[in-house]
């Protein structure tokens, strides 16, 4: 077991690769009551073709599969396992996203219990025909709920307008009709290739002791026989680097239209720092213009362009990123037009010296109120960890950026043909 | 086990209450102001956070009042208003960051606190008024999220659940506030309502974090004190409506999926000796995933996504809300009206009630653990003069009986079934 110190954050988090290849990580927080373990696979709603495990030929699943997966796991042949942690006085939940499938409890009491249900759970998957079918009707009505959130609609619409053919554009659940292919072969196949503990990450964090949960890890996964390793084989399609569509509109029963600028962000060939590097620069460029603080967000703002609901993001993964900036305007189309010409002028100016510093200052303390949270830190060192770096090591890079490092991004930003905007529009009230 | 170390100190015009906690690496503090629930100045009360946060005479736009925030790393200032049974509370929060993980231990918790009294104390004014052209542009805003409730289904659902439940009681009023109201706001009226409610709505000032008392003390006395003010407590008792007859109403939007929410009286709030029972009865009836809602409605018959409920502590409300498809109204409907008369029927098991206990005390400890979540425990305990350690809490939790349930149960009566469902299609 290695320690790894972070002094300025008094913080210091234990780690171990197990010899099936599981990685563990561990944070003690005695003066919190609660314990929050969460066991991520590194297999996303966007690994749709791969090569299964021991065969030779690809092979592309159906849509929306990988949340499928998450759904069904929690079924065993005689129980539910949400039961298990009800027994436990512990809640449980699961998420997934483009790139990962994670599974999550949080507890007061009966640690150990809890962090070996987790385990155990997730390592030994039962399927049947019958499960699977009695499972369509609950994901589409998850489905038709999302279907019915404007803001859901216009994050993914934006997406689905920036991609040509990488699966990122498909809706993480699938879709009604494309759940209805999968079958019970199909989710082992996809369980036997991503969840093998040398594709996972374990992460406890809480009122625990380091040594001896460390121990009962080991213990519990020495007890389990895997395969060796696999290595896993994935494939994507050629995406172009510009926008699949410039412009694309949707209607839906709003009362308010809204619009998107999404920018489609390159990152091939990035590495796992570059990435992060990347966001934490755009955050901080974006902030300072379109924040409240900032010239743009005070012009859109007057003019009515935007309101309180008015967001951006940057978000930079394995395989993909994008920019997206919007929300609810009463003049979409002069918004967008505002925002993309924005987003050009950019380049042409610079952020004082004084301006970065107070962005950085900012940045810092957004990190330090995030590390209040015991979810944040365990779900984001995981997922900076499946990039290749260190979730703590941001504080050193932040406080290394400058202001010229934000001009010499900038200027590698912005392709015109990379940016594309997508609107909802309010239906025609009959 | 302590709920926590809490030092409360009668204060000139406010009440302070210090939690020293090693948890976190901010110091949040939390400005509360309380009144009755009325529709005269409800509209009010939704517009002013929006104006507040926007200037001071100090820092006379938004560009400079957040500016200032930022380079004290980031401070957050946030605010919201939410009803608490009967009365309506708008909540300033602010969190910043210790001094201690700062690489230069700049001293900023003195400047924040400063900046927090001037929007609370100090805004921005012309004349009479606040500044006008920051009410008009805050009434747009506020006049758009009203019209835009609509577009969230789940809460357009509840709200109009409230509309018909509560239809003669405060509770129904909208936090959002109305149009109608809005339209004759003007800056002038609308910095008469705040003088009148920074000078009379009951303050309590909640400082939670590792921090010197002492030094605590003295910068909330510099900056919340209230000259003149008695700091009382203008409390509105909810009135407790019997259900004649229970009703059933439906309405039609354009949506994929249907809003089933339904409506029951508890007769039971914060405070109450049942109150315990009620916890436990909601576990088992839809509060958890192991609970009735939960395996029947989804896990059993695949008719929703989710099937919860929740109880309003302050009003003696039970809430129960689904997302189903239209065509499966009478079905889940059916099915979530029989579990409640399990629950009045005693179908449930010591093992349940035995589980459901231990979630329950889970959820309040866990609630704890956040700085928020433990200042809204301390406020509402405070709220109802139920204010006891979290050991006494636990064992009350712990002393639950399964009769007690039924008995809760039984006191439980539906008075609204509400569904919002798709123009062609579902049952009329």
């Amino acid at each position: 077991m290695e320690e790894l110190v972070y002094t300025q954050l008094n913080e210091t988090v234990y780690q171990e690769t197990l010899d099936n290849g599981l990685k563990v990580f561990l944070l003690s927080k005695p003066e919190m009551a609660k314990t929050y373990g969460i066991f991520t696979t590194n297999y996303g709603s966007i690994d749709q073709t791969f090569t299964p495990i021991g065969k030779s030929e690809k092979v592309t699943v159906p849509e929306g599969i990988a949340h499928f997966l998450e759904h069904k796991l929690f079924e065993k042949e005689d129980r539910d396992v949400f039961q298990d942690f009800t027994r436990l006085g512990a809640s449980a939940n699961a998420f997934t996203s483009f790139t990962k499938t994670a599974y999550l409890f949080s507890a007061t009491s009966q640690i150990d219990k809890n962090v070996q249900t987790l385990l155990d759970f997730v390592q030994d998957p039962y399927f049947s025909e019958e499960s699977v079918e009695k499972e369509k009707g609950i994901i589409a009505q998850e489905i038709r709920m999302y279907d019915d959130q404007p803001d859901w609609r216009s994050f993914f619409g934006t997406i689905q307008s920036l991609y040509h053919d990488h699966p990122v554009k498909v809706d993480i659940a699938g879709t009604v009709d494309s759940i209805q292919k999968i079958t019970k072969d199909d989710l082992y196949t996809c369980y036997e290739t991503f969840y093998h503990p040398s594709n996972m990450v374990l992460f406890v964090a809480g009122n625990i002791d380091p040594e001896s949960m460390m121990t009962l890890i080991r213990d519990n996964q020495d007890k389990k026989e895997f395969p060796d390793a696999p290595e896993i084989n994935r494939s994507y399609p050629d995406e172009p680097a510009s926008a699949a569509k410039k412009e694309h509109s949707i209607t839906m029963p709003v009362t308010t239209a809204k619009a998107m600028v999404g920018v489609k962000e390159n990152v091939e060939g990035l590495t796992g720092e570059e990435l992060v590097r990347g966001e934490l620069l755009s955050g901080m460029i974006l902030d300072y213009y379109f924040s409240r603080s900032g010239v743009f967000y005070e012009e859109l703002y007057k003019n009515d362009l935007i309101d309180d609901s008015f967001q951006f993001e940057t978000e930079l993964d394995r395989q993909f990123g994008f920019t997206i900036l919007g929300g609810d305007s009463r003049k979409p189309d002069e918004m967008a037009a505002r925002i993309k010409e924005m987003l050009h002028e950019l380049k042409e100016q610079r952020i004082s010296d004084e301006d970065f510093t107070r962005m950085k200052r900012k940045k810092i303390g957004q990190f330090m109120r995030a590390m209040n949270s015991l979810e944040f830190i365990a779900n984001q060192f995981t997922h900076y960890h499946t990039l290749g770096t260190d979730l703590f090591e941001v504080l050193p890079i932040i406080e290394s950026l400058t202001a010229d490092d934000a001009e010499e991004y900038l200027q590698h930003w912005l392709k015109e043909d990379a940016i594309t905007v997508f609107q909802i529009k309010p239906q025609a009230n009959e | 086990m302590k709920i926590t170390e809490e030092t409360l100190l009668e204060k000139e015009g406010y009440r302070l209450h210090i939690l020293p906690s090693k948890k976190y690496k901010t110091i949040t503090i939390v400005a509360k102001f309380k009144a009755p629930l009325k529709r005269e100045g409800i509209t009010e009360r939704a517009l002013l956070p929006h104006v507040l946060q926007k200037a001071t005479n100090n820092h006379p736009n938004v560009r400079s009042l957040q500016s200032a925030f930022e380079n004290l790393y980031g401070t957050a200032l946030s605010s919201d208003g939410s009803k608490k049974g009967e009365n309506h509370v708008i909540s300033f929060r602010m969190e910043v960051v210790n001094e201690a993980y700062l690489n230069d231990q700049e001293p900023i918790l003195e400047e924040a606190v400063q900046l927090f009294n001037e929007v609370l104390f100090d805004p921005k004014t012309e004349g009479q008024g606040f500044d006008s052209s920051i009410v008009e542009r805050e009434k747009q805003t506020l006049e758009q999220k009203i019209t835009s409730i609509k577009d969230d289904k789940m809460s357009y659902a509840n709200m109009r659940l409230m509309d018909h439940m509560c239809k003669d009681e405060p509770y129904a009023l909208h936090v959002h506030g109305y149009l109608e109201d809005l339209k004759t706001i003007t800056s002038e009226k609308l910095y008469a309502y705040y003088k009148d409610m920074i000078a009379k709505d009951m303050l309590d000032v909640y400082v939670i974090g590792d921090m010197d008392q002492k030094a605590i003390e003295k910068l909330t006395d510099q900056y919340f004190s209230r000259k003149g003010s008695t700091n009382a407590d203008d409390d509105q008792v909810s009135v407790t409506k019997e259900v004649k007859e229970s009703r059933e109403v439906v309405e039609r939007e354009e949506v994929n999926q249907g809003k089933l929410h339904l409506g029951y009286r508890t007769y039971t709030k914060f405070g109450d000796d049942d109150y315990y029972a009620l916890q436990i009865f909601n576990g088992i009836f839809g509060g958890f995933p192991s609970s009735k809602l939960f395996m029947n409605v989804r896990e059993k018959h695949s008719l929703a996504y989710y099937a919860a409920s929740r109880f309003e502590s302050h009003k003696g409300l039970l809430l129960v809300f689904s997302g189903v498809d239209p065509k499966d109204y009478d079905q889940a409907k059916s099915i979530i009206l029989e579990q409640m008369d399990a629950m009045k029927n005693g179908d449930f098991t010591e093992e349940q009630v035995e589980e459901t206990k231990e979630q329950v005390i889970h959820q309040l400890q866990e609630t704890m653990d956040n700085a928020n979540g433990m200042i809204e425990v301390l406020y509402h305990q405070m709220l109802s003069g139920a204010e006891m350690p979290a050991n006494e809490l636990i064992d009350n939790i712990r002393k639950v009986t399964k009769e007690q349930v039924v008995q809760m149960a039984k006191k439980i009566e539906l008075d609204t079934i509400y569904f919002l469902t798709s123009k062609e299609g579902g049952e009329s």
